[in-house]
């Protein structure tokens, strides 16, 4: 009974499916702030359904909500979602996707699909836990925007409820896991201090863009500066 | 309109950067620090819309409940609370705070 290629197997699908759980919970969040940042339930559930990248969906409706223009938010969203460019490389000799198929691993190709993908010890593995928390995500992600939705366009006045705290809560705990060392912190606190300088002198979402601009410039600088200091 | 236009182009977007992956040769994306600004830009990305979501109204900057709403969460992601808590309490504290008139 103990067949250690089906357990792996196992294994990985009870990874997968964990990882949508949890992240549909984060979708039911989603869904009630982006109807009380002043999106219709159908806005919020094609931008799930479409957009598909958690980050990017919240920083669209944030940048809306707070009064920028739709191409601020569009400018923020996508600027957030460029890693996913990166995950595509990284999987692009797992999947070897060709012909119609690139499309759908495209569209999963997301922070959650890519790390239980590469967590894995082999490429069938690797494919297998791409397909079930991509897969998984996905329903999980898009049941729980419309179910937040609802539920927010149920609530009426969105500060009583706190729940413009929430989408600031939202953005922290997004950023949270990833202050891993010196180098994102230090960005972190650029990109903060560049956006309460800007607010009041520059027009709504470009603070954004900027903290973006100034971010990337550190980061372009900073292992230069490391290799120097170590060599 | 001016949302779905936004919706519909942020969506055309992410999947032609998620598309990219699979097509652009590696090596435009795989230099050291191509790879480094890329990986980083989330974190200025959401520490800008931190600061946004929590102090500004608008064109100014303002000290109110959600400025609570944040300490909390941030004290319960210290704590390894999951997300969903995490906005939970972040939300409640704003909102006891206004049932009680401040903020």
């Amino acid at each position: 009974m103990t067949d250690p290629q089906s357990e792996a197997r196992s294994a990985v699908v009870r990874q997968g499916l964990s990882v949508a759980v949890a992240t549909g919970l984060y979708g039911v969040s989603f869904g009630a702030l982006s109807v009380t940042s002043g999106l219709s339930v159908w806005q919020t559930c094609v931008l799930s359904l479409l957009l598909f990248s958690g980050g990017s969906q919240f920083a669209l409706v944030g940048v809306l909500g707070g009064g920028g223009t739709a191409g601020a938010a569009v400018a923020a969203s996508s600027l957030l979602g460029v890693r996913n460019a990166l995950y595509g490389l990284q999987l692009t000799p797992v999947m070897r996707p060709r012909g119609w198929r690139r499309m759908p691993v495209a569209h999963l190709t997301i922070d959650e699909s890519t790390a239980v993908a590469v967590a894995q010890s082999s490429n069938p593995l690797r494919r297998l836990g791409f397909w079930v928390t991509g897969i998984g995500v996905y329903l999980g992600w898009n049941l729980t925007t419309l179910l937040g939705a609802l539920a927010g366009n149920s609530l009426g006045d969105p500060q009583r409820f706190g729940l413009d705290a929430a989408a600031a809560a939202a953005f922290v705990g997004l950023l949270w896991p990833r202050l891993t060392g010196r180098e994102p912190v230090a960005i972190a606190v650029v990109g903060a201090l560049v956006t309460t300088v800007l607010v009041p002198v520059i027009p709504q979402g470009l603070p954004v863009i900027a903290a973006a601009a100034v971010g990337s410039l550190v980061a372009w600088c900073w292992p230069q500066r490391r290799t120097q200091e170590a060599a | 309109m001016t949302f779905w236009i936004a919706v519909l182009a942020a969506s055309a977007v992410a999947f032609a950067t998620k598309f990219a992956g699979y097509v652009v040769p590696p090596a435009a994306l795989e230099a050291p620090r191509v790879k480094r600004v890329t990986g980083m830009l989330p974190v200025a990305l959401l520490a800008s819309l931190v600061v946004l979501q929590t102090f500004s109204t608008g064109r100014d900057l303002v000290l109110d409940a959600r400025a609570a709403g944040l300490a909390v969460a941030v004290v319960a992601l210290a704590c390894r609370a999951p997300f969903i808590v995490v906005v939970v309490l972040a939300a409640g504290t704003a909102a006891g705070l206004r049932a009680l008139g401040w903020g």
